[in-house]
């Protein structure tokens, strides 16, 4: 039921926004300035979503400027200082961090600069809209595969991404919630490895060498599902090991074609830098919009891969 | 004596200089500061938001955490040393002071004190596992950035500790004459002070003596290991300042902050004209290099350049400050 009311929810902010474009078609929008906070554009996924709201806005005719935080907060600080200085007219920001993005949120409020949140949220200040993937969704699709492969019991491992950030911690609810639907799947590791490629080998080889009988890897992104990958491949049991990711990057979506990975979970990164703009345009030109945006997830397997590879 | 300080801007040697110069290296290192302005001005021709009040304000409160962890440094690398720790024993101090606060309950100006301690506590270990340890302060340093960022997960369990009382966030908030914000006129007295014990203070120009030879220096009479074991737990006890500045700035004790930020303070550090073999740097300087960081981020920032470029122009900005500096300083003499 929950479902169903985000889907009409996420459909009704959707077609909103959509009217909200229609509306500003005069040629105006030439006047409106958006800027991008991205926490880093070293990691493709953020790259997909700033393509999708460069798309948006050369679309939306706004001018739109991007920045990069290189998963910094204090750094993310700055950036959005220097937004407020330049007076640009609404920001989307995809915080690096949900805490420390606050006093940030709470400058722009004080300038009168609307703000809106992408992928991860913010713990205050007022922010006209979030637009995020249903990651708990995600998650529990994602456990729910991983356990029906390995056949409905045995061990498995959680790869999590960086402690406190709402990614993490929802895509972990997710799981977690699978895992007490599952009987006799027994969780023998859970570590961080900070959404990284090379973090999640390190802590794959070392789960992999400390549990023999390892039956499935949930990695809480695919940069780390792909880190497991090379840990499964050199430890020779890549064959046998089900590993599961999240984002379906390009790279894992290749991985899960060749059959190395068996699934992932497909977020629309363009579609949220895409609705992120589109939510923009519609604040600058007076229109409300809904407060929370949730972006579909599906899930990715060999069976529908074709689908999302481009 | 003289001879192992000859690279120092002492009072005297500055006298017999032309006066224009004579005022330049008066205040500092007159190569970065020249390069300072250049690079004012050209980014003031380039993006009309950049000659601001506003903006100038908004670069001076971006440089503050790294100027007063370079202030520490400063007077490590005088001494012929170097504190890799900083970044780390910074998230340590600010997890010390938000776990102080939000788990154990205790009063914030406790919370405060109790983060300035764990980071002169840090700097300390790092002074006696260089002194009586007699580890190289590289290897020294190194441990402890990997203790210290390990102790500050530990302490937060991996998250951040979030909200704390208004008056702590005021330091980064309020701004004196509406202005000057007050973790700005810190930074100044700070540096004032620092300037000053550098320069009038015999145990801060033996770091000088130290730095230029260390065993002459010792011959000489100096407590060579008291004084390095002092100027690491200063450089400790102000990368926890740093700490909790940051930690007012976002309202948010972050065990991650502060990674890499080690490189960016010693960078800043060399481009103000300090040298890295020791015995030469001054605090005026390396407020001057701090500020190109700062300017430079900031401007790069206003014209949009990816922040890709970014890194290539600050990398290529560190290598040709430092080469001019040298060159200038070798047609001197």
């Amino acid at each position: 039921m929950r479902r169903l009311l985000i889907a009409v929810a996420a459909g009704t902010a959707v077609a909103l926004t959509a009217c909200g474009n229609g509306d500003e078609g005069g040629g105006s929008d030439a006047d409106v300035t958006v800027g991008l906070s991205i926490s880093t554009l070293e990691n493709p996924f953020f790259v997909t979503l700033r393509d999708g709201a460069e798309e948006a806005a050369d679309e939306a005719g706004v001018e739109l400027r991007v920045s990069d935080a290189r998963d910094d907060a204090q750094s993310q600080a700055d950036d959005v200082q220097d937004f407020v200085t330049r007076d640009v007219d609404v920001l989307v920001i995809n915080p690096v961090d949900s805490a420390a993005i606050v006093p940030s949120i709470e400058a722009a409020n004080d300038a009168d600069i609307p703000v809106v949140t992408v992928d991860r949220g913010s713990e205050g200040g007022e922010v006209a809209s979030h637009i995020a993937s249903d990651n708990v969704q995600g998650g529990r699709l994602a456990g729910e595969f991983l356990f029906e492969e390995i056949g409905g019991s045995g061990e498995v491992a959680q790869l999590e991404g960086i402690a406190g950030t709402s990614a993490a911690r929802d895509r972990g609810a997710g799981f977690e919630e699978a895992l007490d639907a599952a009987s006799g799947i027994e969780l023998v590791s859970s570590q961080a490895a900070d959404f990284s490629r090379d973090e999640g080998l390190t802590v794959a080889e070392n789960v992999l060498q400390a549990n023999a009988d390892l039956g499935g890897v949930f990695a809480q992104n695919d940069e780390m599902a792909l880190g497991a990958v090379e840990a499964a491949r050199s430890a020779g049991v890549l064959d046998e090991l089900v590993i599961v990711g999240f984002d379906a990057t390009d790279d894992a979506l290749a991985a899960i074609e060749d059959g190395e990975m068996d699934a992932t979970i497909a977020q629309q990164p363009d579609e949220m830098g895409r609705l992120g703009i589109e939510t923009a345009v519609s604040i600058a030109g007076g229109d409300d919009v809904e407060a929370e945006q949730p972006v579909e997830v599906q899930l990715v397997t060999a069976d529908n891969v074709g689908e999302f590879a481009e | 004596m003289s001879a192992l300080v000859r690279d120092q801007e002492t009072p005297d040697q500055t006298g017999r200089k032309p006066s224009w110069r004579a005022v330049l290296d008066r205040f500092g290192s007159s190569g970065p500061l020249l390069g300072l302005l250049l690079l004012v001005a050209i980014l003031s021709v380039l993006s009309p938001a950049f000659l601001t009040v506003n903006n100038f304000v908004n670069v001076f409160q971006q440089i503050s955490v790294l100027a007063i962890l370079a202030l520490g440094m400063t007077a490590v690398i005088i001494t012929a040393g170097i504190d890799l720790s900083v970044g780390s024993v910074l998230a340590l101090a600010g997890v010390t002071a938000g776990w102080t606060f939000a788990e154990a309950g205790m009063p914030m100006p406790f919370a405060f004190l109790a983060g300035l301690g764990i980071g002169a506590l840090a700097g300390l270990a790092n002074g006696l596992m260089i002194t009586l340890g007699k580890l190289p302060p590289f290897i020294a340093t190194l441990a402890m950035l990997s203790m210290a960022r390990g102790l500050a997960l530990v302490i937060s369990d991996g998250r951040p500790i979030s909200g704390y009382p208004d008056w702590f966030r005021a330091i980064t908030r309020f701004q004196l004459f509406g202005v000057v914000p007050l973790s700005v006129l810190l930074v100044v007295i700070l540096f004032l002070l620092g300037a000053a014990y550098l320069r009038y203070r015999p145990s801060g120009r033996a770091l000088y003596a130290i730095g230029g030879n260390e065993e002459v220096a010792r011959l000489s009479g100096l407590n060579v290991r008291r004084e390095k074991i002092k100027v690491y737990t200063v450089a400790g006890a102000l990368a926890g300042l740093g700490g909790l500045i940051l930690m007012a700035r976002l309202n948010s004790a972050q065990p991650t902050a502060g990674t890499g930020m080690e490189l960016d303070v010693i960078a800043a550090v060399v481009i103000g004209g300090a040298s890295l073999a020791g015995g030469r740097g001054s605090v005026s300087g390396t407020l001057v290099g701090a500020l190109i960081i700062g300017v430079l981020r900031n401007g790069l920032n206003l014209l949009d350049v990816s922040s890709f470029w970014q890194q290539v122009v600050i990398g290529a900005v560190i290598a040709i400050a430092v080469m001019t500096d040298t060159l200038r300083r070798r047609s001197k003499h």
